[in-house]
């Protein structure tokens, strides 16, 4: 059991952060805090897709037939996988994106209503 | 040939020109309805194209960007499936462009109008692009484009557009996380991202238990995409608040874009043996979906808000959905496949009325619609018209998915579904005529005449005809497809739902 978990160590990290970032998101009263939540909850995934990618040893997958090149012989078993990691530079764009989006609003509740907790903002919609 | 770049121009086009539209704003706001308008009657126009090939190629068309082999590379598909959902994302979206002109001016401040139109198409983009990839990992990225923009465009709305954008960005990123951690886990065992590779390659992984906990995440991320009961919270308030355009663009569209690629799901990514046979997924969907319609129904029932309570309904039309892909058979699926195209069209019209009465009265309290049949005579007619086909009467297209629907729980013998599906009908009648009844009957007795005087002096006061004709399209369109259901089924779903079926 405890042999499984160290030798699998990067998915219970991930699993662990997942975790509290979506504790952050669903428990927290403040927007602010929420959103931090969000954030852990997205690099996570980051890193978890980084994590399958990676490989002991591993070396740059560059693939060169010139001669006395580093690269000249290389095989793919000792290369890296290196399409997650061009997959999550999407998804760090895409996090970036949904950040600046939720401080945007953020900032216009802020005006808006004056406080950035959840319940005070609610009792003000109502009236 | 400019027709083998069709499944790329439905998508390049919009994404390319919602640029200019930003640019070209700061310099005259005049042009960007124009600019907006030429895309999407591009991306129209290809669509068109698309169906057309397909129809005469007689099966799916495989498009591959920068010409890299999948599953390399990234490849568009276009199918009997998706071609019929992209025309009517593209007929629809232009219908709210020429209809939101005079709406966006009331209810936006003049500075953010380029701003407006630049997110209006890039969402548009984003849906068409989620329907014609056939990529798993661009599918994502398409969506979070649609999701961004759907944020954004929300949150420009009246008081509460903010807070409950702010709530949807949070539901929309777990949705999104968990799609994207679906597709991690089937590349996990896959090492592909192609749909029609990971079809080819999962069938020998069916009993891992990596493939079954990636079905579950994507459930999740595309159930809460497309609101479906328990993942629906989000919904209600972020479409209320929207700017009537808005509501009416992303209502009709996102949701139903979201059952799609729940289609594509089930039946291209993972095959019906897997999502039916070995594991009951489509038995699990079938009572998320009775319970979500029973809700839907009770909760619309509560609201006084005319939007509000069409947000409910779209939970219940999710339910619909869901009901012809747990059924499991060709007449279920052949109904939930056409109810997505004839539920654009059927929320489009709703919530185009909706928007049209806020234009007129700035209200939306169905209780206060007295009189409205002597100022609004042709908004009502046309909302009658989407009421009816909700309700399901015949020569409207709403009754023609629904009966699929309702043969289809026949035939598969769930009881209890085609119970739910026959009462939320009738629920739906109630619903909808209580409207009817407070917009066009009228106080009568002494009492009334007394207290308006006699007779009540209210005149016409109809909405622009810029806003007129698109809803009146969309009714015509409502009328044609039910008359035309035959021939839409018999030409293009019939062979849209798998073959194994």
């Amino acid at each position: 059991m405890l042999e499984q978990i160290v030798s699998r160590y990067n998915y219970w990290i991930y699993i662990i952060l997942i975790l509290i970032g979506f504790y952050g998101m669903m428990a927290k009263n403040n927007l602010l805090k929420k959103l931090i939540g969000m954030n852990i909850f997205q690099w996570a995934l980051i890193l978890y897709y980084v994590s399958i990618g990676a490989k002991k040893g591993g070396t740059v997958p560059i693939l060169s037939e010139e001669a006395g090149s580093p690269f000249e012989h290389l095989k793919a078993i000792q290369c890296v996988n290196p399409l997650p990691h061009v997959l999550m530079l999407t998804a760090i764009v895409v996090g970036v994106a949904t950040t600046g989006i939720a401080l945007a609003l953020l900032i216009i509740i802020y005006r808006r209503y004056g406080t950035l907790e959840e319940d005070e903002i609610i009792e003000e919609l109502r009236r | 040939m400019i027709s083998h770049q069709f499944p790329v121009l439905i998508v390049v086009t919009p994404l390319i020109l919602s640029f200019f539209v930003n640019v070209v704003g700061w310099w005259d706001k005049r042009y960007c309805v124009p600019i907006v308008f030429v895309a999407l009657s591009v991306s129209l126009f290809s669509a068109i194209g698309a169906l057309e090939a397909v129809i005469k190629h007689g099966g799916p068309i495989h498009y591959h960007l920068g010409n890299w082999q999948p599953p390399w590379g990234i490849e568009y598909v276009i199918d009997y499936l998706n071609t019929p959902i992209l025309v009517a994302i593209a007929f629809i979206s232009i219908l709210v462009l020429i209809f939101s002109q005079r709406s966006i001016e009331k209810e936006l401040p003049e500075s953010k109008i380029p701003q407006f139109y630049t997110l209006f198409l890039l969402n548009v983009t984003g849906l068409l692009g989620i329907t014609v990839t056939g990529d798993a990992f661009n599918l994502y990225v398409l969506l979070e484009i649609a999701s961004f923009s759907a944020y954004a465009i929300i949150g420009i709305g009246e008081r509460g557009a903010d807070f409950s954008a702010f709530r949807y960005v949070i539901f929309g990123t777990i949705g999104a996380c968990a799609y994207l951690l679906g597709v991690g886990y089937l590349y996990i065992v896959t090492g592909s991202l192609n749909m029609a590779d990971l079809h080819h390659l999962l069938p020998k992984l069916y009993y891992s238990r990596a493939v079954l906990v990636g079905m579950a995440f994507f459930l999740v991320g595309v159930g809460i995409k497309m609101g479906i009961f328990p993942f629906h919270t989000w919904m209600p308030d972020a479409y209320t608040y929207a700017p009537s355009t808005v509501s009416a663009l992303l209502a009709p569209l996102f949701t139903k874009v979201g059952a799609y690629v729940m289609i594509r799901l089930l039946f291209t990514i993972f095959e019906p043996s897997f999502s039916i046979k070995l594991y009951p997924v489509a038995e699990i969907l079938g009572w998320i979906a009775a319970a979500g319609i029973v809700f839907a129904c009770v909760m619309a029932l509560a609201q006084s808000d005319l939007k509000r309570m069409f947000c409910y309904l779209i939970v219940g039309e999710m339910g619909y959905i869901l009901i012809g892909i747990a059924s499991a058979n060709r007449l279920g699926l052949t109904g939930a496949i056409l109810h997505i195209i004839n539920d654009m069209f059927m929320m489009a019209c709703l919530f185009t009325v909706a928007g049209a009465i806020m234009y007129k009265t700035g209200d939306r309290n169905i209780y206060r619609f007295r009189y409205l049949h002597r100022k609004m005579p042709i908004t009502l007619g046309v909302f009658v018209v989407g009421a009816l086909s909700v309700v399901g009467v015949p020569p409207m297209c709403g009754f023609f998915s629904k009966w699929y629907l309702i043969l289809g729980t026949i035939e598969a013998k769930k009881w209890i579904l085609l119970g739910v599906l026959l009462a939320s009908s009738l629920v739906n009648a109630i619903l909808f005529f209580r409207v009817i009844e407070n917009a066009y009957l009228e106080p009568r007795g002494e009492h009334a005449f007394a207290h308006d005087g006699g007779h009540p002096s209210i005149s016409l006061d109809e909405v622009p005809w810029s806003m007129l004709i698109p809803m009146l399209m969309i009714a015509a369109g409502i009328i044609l497809l039910g008359i035309f259901s035959g021939v839409i089924i018999k030409h293009i779903i019939q062979f849209a739902v798998p073959a194994s079926f």
